[in-house]
């Protein structure tokens, strides 16, 4: 089960980066979010799982879709029709120098994560014990949520005020006079 | 299932996202990599967060979401503001702020 959630986690991923349009990109990002999601249930993240599938890629996609139709999502090939002042600024030159530092980054990390003392402290994992208020249910990230972490959860809270504001100012018509 | 093929995964997510970060022109999917890469470091968090059995790893992961889709919500606004300006939608076209 493992292996083929994350057969699909990377192939999504992958779509994301190398598809041309960015509606297809879009789609395999949702593909993504769901495997992903599988990735959640069988870590015992089951509130966080379904936050995942109807907030991401229920609401959030929706909103991305809207926007790439309102842009109208042109074809862009990965590579070539580079413009001229792009290629001016050597920008040829990006895709190798940006595979090679990811590269980089991925044996880093691979090195950091995996030959570090990881091992030593793997065990069991947390204890299932069924019921209402057992690991990563509702009731328990609504527990942890209302009281250990009610600032962060009122910091949340209040981070969305200020960014869905700041969307409608930023994304509203403007009037003549603020024409510039 | 050992934690190592979990992290391994969030590592390889995270990456493919940054490459993509680097080598994407068009800014809205510069924000799908992003997501990527938030969404690799949430798988590492969960993992974290089964390991020890603490459900402090699941609480940090959805304020992670919170963030991504505050994100979202500016750059989807700035990318329509973009488009009403009529001005490229290309990272590489879009430098005034450099001056």
């Amino acid at each position: 089960m493992f292996f083929i959630a994350a057969i699909g986690v990377i192939a999504g991923a992958i779509g994301v980066v190398t598809l041309s349009n960015p509606f297809y990109s879009v789609l395999a990002l949702v593909g993504h979010l769901l495997s992903l999601a599988v990735l959640f249930l069988l870590l015992r993240a089951e509130f966080v799982a379904a936050a995942q599938v109807v907030v991401y890629a229920g609401a959030v996609m929706v909103l991305y879709v809207f926007v790439v139709a309102y842009v109208g999502g042109e074809e862009q090939p990965l590579d070539g029709q580079l413009t001229r002042r792009a290629r001016s600024r050597g920008a040829d030159g990006r895709r190798p120098s940006g595979a090679l530092f990811a590269g980089a980054l991925l044996v880093e990390l691979l090195i950091a994560l995996l030959g570090s003392g990881l091992k030593a402290v793997e065990g069991g994992g947390a204890p299932y014990a069924p019921g209402p208020s057992a690991f990563g249910t509702p009731a328990y990230i609504g527990n942890l949520l209302l009281t250990r972490f009610l600032l962060v959860f009122e910091a949340a809270s209040l981070l969305l005020l200020i960014a869905a504001v700041g969307g409608v100012v930023l994304a509203r018509r403007r009037g003549v006079e603020a024409e510039l | 299932m050992s934690i190592g093929w979990y992290l391994a995964l969030s590592a390889i997510v995270f990456c493919i996202g940054a490459y993509g970060v680097m080598i994407r022109r068009n800014p809205l999917v510069t924000l799908l990599c992003l997501e990527l890469m938030l969404n690799g470091a949430n798988l590492a968090l969960i993992a974290f967060s089964r390991m020890w059995g603490n459900g402090d790893g699941q609480i940090l992961a959805i304020i992670v979401m919170t963030v991504a889709a505050c994100e979202v919500c500016i750059g989807l606004g700035m990318i329509v503001a973009i488009h009403r300006r009529r001005l490229p939608i290309d990272v590489d076209e879009l430098r005034e702020l450099q001056g």
